[in-house]
């Protein structure tokens, strides 16, 4: 078995931060055992401040302003929800950038519950002006998105979205959408570890199946090439709709219909596993194929 | 100051930093219009972006901008506002005005100086009394004081406007327990601010507090 999300995450920080002087970690101690050894080589540029998310953000943004490029990372109900004045001000209003990474995507943590839980969070970084967004599907992926979001950060911040849930194999990652199989019905779009569901639901369907690891910036001109029937179907692994309006900007010009699933808005008073909530909002193979079908026409 | 009209409300908080402001670009920090690009130059971060009036005056009788903006102060067309914002005055280290933001932003500065090699430019971090008041700024107290931080100082300029305030020993001793090193100045006293900062920049030192007093809120 291969590892999981974050520690690949981990250890290609760890060898950014060999490779680039400027590299800084920001901390909260949620990881900071996966940094030990890459603490004790870079005292000065693996930092990590307590249990202060608060600050976490904050040294973030002054690292940045110091010229350095910093990697932030925590749990993220903690990243992104409990510092957001913190995203909003010291990176954003700032003008300077960060990349930001979470562990413990929407139901990844279902026995911890609701507090450990932030479906929201893409919902929330989409409404920062000048984040990038990108949600690897599967474990493979993530040292090359990492890179690309550490060489950008002249240009920009990029918020990373690290899940246990993951796709059975890693795919090449680019930041538009993927065309993994066509069909004529519906383009069906699987944001990163949707996708094995996806496929698994849709198998007889005659649909395209579009994969997507950066949501932000969308691909609105590939959505445009691959939607000629007029029928999305957008299957994202956080707060359904989040990107239901990317959808419409990008077919503003011509009718479609499209169908939104994801993590459902009413909290879920339950524990469980993974699989047990991703059924229960209908993002298991069978939820997803019974949405589709009857979106279609064929059930 | 009297050129800018308009944020009378902020006018306590504007004239309550005025010595402090200009001792610290008269006398202390290193940075002038020529070294506001230099990464070698001291940063001041006004945490407090309440009242910036004074704030710009310095700047602007420092030659940061010319003199001639002060008057549009707030319109439209121009660069200050109430709250003042990095990427439009020149001089300005940060863009503030919600509380609690500069001292956390100023311990990661801190860090990123040394980090990249810097030990010779300080982080200089003006708040009120009642900024404090702000959890965050915990959070950097506690740390910072921790770790030690070497090249931060903060100055407090303490108008007794917290409501609640910090009980006995006032601001000095909650960071002082904290691991700073602190001490308390009348605020209005070039001399003793001058002399307050000199003693802070002693090299071994941990991260050091300025408390400036002055009048309260009439």
């Amino acid at each position: 078995m291969c590892a999981d999300m974050r520690t690949v995450f981990a250890a290609e920080t760890s060898a950014l931060l060999e490779e680039d002087p400027l590299a800084a970690v920001v901390l909260a101690e949620i990881s900071a055992d996966l940094f030990a050894k890459a603490a004790a080589r870079h005292p000065e540029r693996v930092l990590n401040v307590g249990i202060r998310e608060q600050l976490m953000v904050s040294v973030g943004g002054g690292l940045a302003l110091a010229g350095m490029r910093p990697i932030v990372h925590t749990y993220a109900p903690f990243l992104v929800e409990r510092a957001f004045e913190q995203v909003k001000l010291d990176l954003a209003h700032q003008d300077v950038h960060a990349v930001l990474v979470s562990i413990g995507a929407s139901y990844d943590a279902a026995r911890s519950g609701r507090t450990h839980q932030a479906p929201e969070d893409v919902a929330l970084m989409d409404s920062v002006p000048g984040f990038s967004v990108v949600v690897p599907g599967h474990p493979g992926e993530v040292p090359a998105l990492l890179r690309e979001a550490v060489g950008t950060l002249d240009a920009g911040s990029t918020y990373m979205r690290l899940s246990t849930e993951a796709n059975a194999e890693a795919r090449p990652v680019w930041p538009g959408l993927q065309v993994v199989r066509s069909g004529r019905r519906a383009v069906v779009v699987a944001v990163g570890p949707m996708l094995s569901p996806v496929l698994d639901a849709v198998a007889d369907l005659d649909v395209t199946v579009a994969y997507a690891t950066t949501v932000r910036p969308f691909d609105a001109e590939g959505l445009r090439t691959l939607a000629s029937s007029g029928a999305v179907v957008l299957v994202e692994p956080y707060l359904a709709g989040t990107s239901a309006f990317a959808v419409a900007s990008a077919l503003a010009s011509r009718p479609h219909r499209l169908l939104s699933l994801g993590v459902g808005r009413e909290e879920v008073r339950r524990y469980g596993t993974p699989a047990d909530h991703a059924a229960w909002h209908g993002l298991d193979a069978a939820g997803i194929r019974r949405s589709v079908t009857r979106f279609l026409g064929l059930s | 100051m009297t050129v800018m009209t308009g944020d009378e409300k902020h006018g306590p908080s504007a004239t309550s930093t005025l010595d402090v402001l200009w001792v610290l670009y008269d006398q202390v920090l290193r940075v002038s219009p020529d070294t506001a690009g230099d990464p070698g130059r001291d940063r001041f971060l006004l945490s407090k972006g309440h009242g910036p009036a004074a704030y710009y005056a310095v700047l602007a009788a420092k030659g940061f901008f010319p003199e001639s903006w002060l008057a549009s102060f707030g319109s439209a067309s121009s660069p200050l506002g109430y709250h003042p914002d990095r990427s439009l005055v020149p001089g300005v280290e940060i863009a503030s005005g919600s509380l609690g933001h500069g001292l956390p932003l100023g311990v990661g500065l801190a860090h990123g100086l040394l980090a990249r090699g810097l030990s010779g430019p300080r982080v200089y971090v003006l708040v009120g009394d009642a900024e404090l008041d702000e959890g965050s700024n915990n959070e950097a107290i506690v740390y910072a004081g921790a770790v030690g931080l070497p090249n931060l100082t903060v100055v407090a300029v303490d108008n007794q406007s917290s409501s609640y305030g910090w009980g006995p020993g006032g601001i000095e001793a909650h960071f002082a327990v904290s691991g700073w090193s602190a001490m308390r100045v009348p605020g209005r006293d070039h001399a003793a601010l001058a002399s307050a900062f000199r003693v802070t920049s002693a090299p071994d030192a941990g991260p050091q507090l300025v408390v400036a007093t002055v009048e309260g809120k009439a």
